[in-house]
């Protein structure tokens, strides 16, 4: 098993995602995290799915994903040629006794604190999922009170954009 | 023009040339009801909604065309899930449209309301809630482009009752054009080349043709590429009737219960090409030890089907018409090049394996009539003009069995999802798309009883389907496997013959009731059946409740393991299982 990082373009309509996530589910595979928004063209909407599996079953979920009318391109992102991006916020315990540890390592992620607490401190880091993982492994020790992550967006690297051909032809009414 | 939702529905319907509509109405559909009473289309009303959903399949398998079944909110359209479901599995082209309570009420758990659109999403191959009137056209229009083209599917359209009321503008599409909805049709001529190459060196081929042929209408080419290549072929339990089952190369079909020469075949081929097939479990056994010789080579409409189960060699996605035609011109080339194939000496080993070990059955020496007799009778007697139609169970396995099939669309039933009570429904459905042809639904007395009431639909709207039950008192194949695989300690399987009494039935629906029970009455039986017009007939065969489908392979267990059954010696069990090749 290994991860492998989706990016897949869809229609921009209500019950997509349904589609989408039901399909993973219904199939038997995990999806590691998944982040959707809308793109460049109002009428479509970009998910990252991270999945973890296998090569082969990953060649049935990618088959699987495109039989759906409402996906209009899947393309698997190397993590070699593509940019790969999570936003954390995490909120650390952080008495006054540590407090100082904390603001050093957040500054070494370079991290942001976005709200001080007497106890706790929350920052807000984003960066490539070995980097987030370290940083989460760092701040471990000193007590995480909550953190929320989006889930891992990624682009390719070049010129290039996935939605050039996928959305050239006009869509129907 | 300004016209309303529901006229706007009816006449997507008419430009999309339906000519029969199966369903029953209720609150949220009513609206599309009453533009029906001027229009074209011929509605059938039926009396539960399953069965408007399996009349749809049965028009559809019948004809290639798309069926169409409609309901209300709510319980009239989960009572379609199941045949959507088994529309789905057997990639029969289908659309439901579908009430919806008002858009103002979605979500408010309102009466009548139920998620039909989130309900059907993994057994459709598409639906939509359509929220605005003006898109109806539209919607239907991309239903049935989807449904039809491609792999073919259930779609279904769920209309709300405002929209259905709404006045709006009709505008029909000039065509449809769906960027997330291109199948590819043809297919990549080097991997044809290769296929063929491949065909031509093979000593043991086998062609393992499936459901796929007959949806492409591919029959015609499959028939030349087998006789150009002299490979046998099997024809699956949902290609049955893609080839003549009396032609020399027919092994007939492969599988669970499949002929011992199709399912050694599979098991001893250099190469296997799978034509429109799914390497489904029934067919491959253990998957593991399915073939273990043969490289494949796989041509499907759906890409996802290929590598799915089984590694691929050579992989064709394409239209199977336009697959098997470049294949056949791509193995002609290939003799002229490197000469021809020579698959004499196997062809001589299946002719072998087909005579020795053959579907056997004995008549009982007490004269109980046995299903496959009546069954070989039907075969014997129906004239060629005649669609078979199952259920799902034992009754299903025999009609599949020993019915000779010659001819595409003569046969009818549910493979993929195994439902019982589809045979009635659906030979009405069949009846309808070819009045001309004689419909006979071979049946058994558990899925009779299932969809039993849409008698009284095919006696209102004169639908004269012959229901031939295969009674043997209980849910047959589920005994078998007790007696089986649970040392014969029978639960809940026993259903008893004389309850309901299905003369009577037949009769209290308007038919006519014919009962037989004895070897020597099967004939004139079947006779006076065939003889019945413009009512449905129902004939109540009493057949050997001790009678079990054979040759199998335990679910589960390798196919090489395959038993022929009670009617064949030891000896010959052995002889079948070291696969006994003919002596020179």
């Amino acid at each position: 098993m290994s991860f492998h990082t989706l990016s897949v373009l869809v229609e921009n309509r209500p019950g997509v995602l349904a589609r989408v996530a039901g399909l993973f589910s219904r199939r038997g595979f995990n999806i590691e995290s998944l982040a959707v928004g809308p793109t460049e063209d109002e009428s479509v909407s970009r998910m990252t799915i991270v999945v973890d599996c296998a090569e082969r079953p990953l060649e049935q979920v990618v088959k699987q994903l495109n039989k759906l009318i409402s996906v209009l391109k899947i393309v698997e992102l190397e993590p070699g040629r593509a940019v790969e991006r999570e936003l954390l916020l995490i909120k650390v315990k952080a008495d006054p006794a540590v407090r100082y540890q904390i603001l050093e390592l957040a500054e070494v992620f370079r991290g942001k604190i976005v709200d001080v607490a007497p106890e706790s401190l929350t920052i807000e880091a984003t960066g490539s999922p070995d980097k987030v993982a370290a940083m989460l492994e760092m701040l471990e020790p000193y007590g995480v009170r909550e953190l929320v992550r989006t889930g891992r967006v990624a682009l390719a690297r070049g010129n290039r954009g996935i939605t050039d051909r996928a959305l050239r032809v006009p869509r129907s009414a | 023009m300004k016209v309303t939702g529901a006229q706007a529905l009816i006449r997507s319907l008419e430009r999309c040339d339906v000519d029969v509509v199966f369903g029953l109405p209720g609150g949220a559909i009513l609206p599309a009801y009453d533009p029906l009473r001027e229009s074209s289309v011929r509605h059938i009303l039926v009396r539960h909604e399953q069965g408007a959903g399996h009349a749809a399949e049965g028009y559809a398998w019948a004809t290639g065309r798309v069926g169409v079944c409609m309901a209300t909110s709510g319980p009239g359209a989960t009572n379609l899930v199941t045949a959507l479901c088994d529309a789905y599995m057997d990639s029969v082209p289908l659309v439901a449209i579908t009430g919806q309570v008002p858009s103002g009420a979605i979500g408010s758990d309102a009466f009548q309301e139920a998620d039909i659109t989130g309900i059907t999403l993994p057994v459709t191959k598409h639906n939509e809630l359509v929220t605005n009137p003006a898109r109806i056209p539209s919607a239907v229009a991309e239903a049935f482009y989807i449904a039809s083209t491609g792999r073919p599917g259930p779609v279904l359209v769920d209309i709300p009752k405002d929209v259905l009321q709404a006045t709006t503008e009709f505008a029909w599409p000039g065509s449809v054009d769906l960027p997330g909805y291109r199948p590819t049709v043809r297919p990549h001529a080097k991997r044809v080349r290769e296929a063929a190459a491949m065909l031509r060196e093979a000593r043991q081929p086998v062609l393992y043709v499936g459901g796929g042929v007959i949806k492409a209408g591919a029959h015609e080419a499959l028939r030349e590429l087998a006789e150009a290549a002299q490979a046998p072929l099997t024809t699956t339990l949902m290609a049955r009737g893609a080839f003549p089952d009396t032609h020399p190369l027919a092994l007939g079909m492969p599988g669970m219960h499949g002929n011992y020469a199709a399912v050694a075949a599979l098991q001893e081929a250099d190469l296997i090409v799978a034509l429109g097939a799914r390497f489904d479990d029934r067919v491959t056994g253990n998957l593991a030890t399915f073939a273990p010789r043969a490289r494949i080579v796989h041509a499907d409409i759906d890409p996802a089907e290929i590598g799915k189960n089984r590694v691929v060699d050579v992989p064709i996605v394409g239209d199977l018409k336009l697959v098997l035609e470049e294949l056949v011109a791509a193995y002609r080339a290939a003799v002229a090049e490197a000469g021809p194939a020579d698959t004499s000496g196997w062809l001589r080993t299946t002719a072998h394996w087909k005579e020795r070990f053959p579907y056997r059955y004995a008549q009982a020496a007490d004269g109980r009539l046995k299903p496959q007799y009546v069954v070989e009778r039907v075969s014997a007697l129906a004239g060629p003009d005649t669609i078979v139609v199952a259920g799902v169970g034992q009754h299903q396995m025999y009609a599949s069995q020993f019915f000779k099939f010659s001819r595409p669309r003569s046969w009818i039933n549910s493979g993929g999802l195994g439902t019982m009570g589809f045979a009635v429904p659906a030979a009405m459905g069949a009846k309808v798309g070819r009045p001309a042809e004689t419909v006979v639904a071979i049946d058994g007395d558990g899925c009779f009883q299932m969809t039993a009431q849409e008698l009284a639909t095919c006696t209102v709207e004169r639908i004269p389907i012959k229901v031939l039950i295969l009674n043997n008192g209980h849910l047959g194949m589920v005994r078998q496997w007790q007696e089986l695989f649970y040392d014969e300690r029978y639960s809940e399987v026993a259903l008893g013959f004389d309850v309901p009494d299905y003369v009577k039935l037949a009769e209290a629906y308007g038919g006519v009731g014919l009962r037989c029970d004895q070897p020597e009455d099967v004939d004139a039986t079947l006779e006076k059946a065939f003889a019945v017009e413009g009512v449905p007939t129902v004939v109540d065969f009493r057949v050997d409740s001790h009678e079990g489908v054979f040759p199998m392979v335990p679910a589960g267990r390798p196919n090489d393991e395959i038993i022929l059954g009670p009617e064949f010696s030891p000896e010959e069990q052995a002889a079948a299982t070291r696969r006994e090749v003919p002596t020179a």
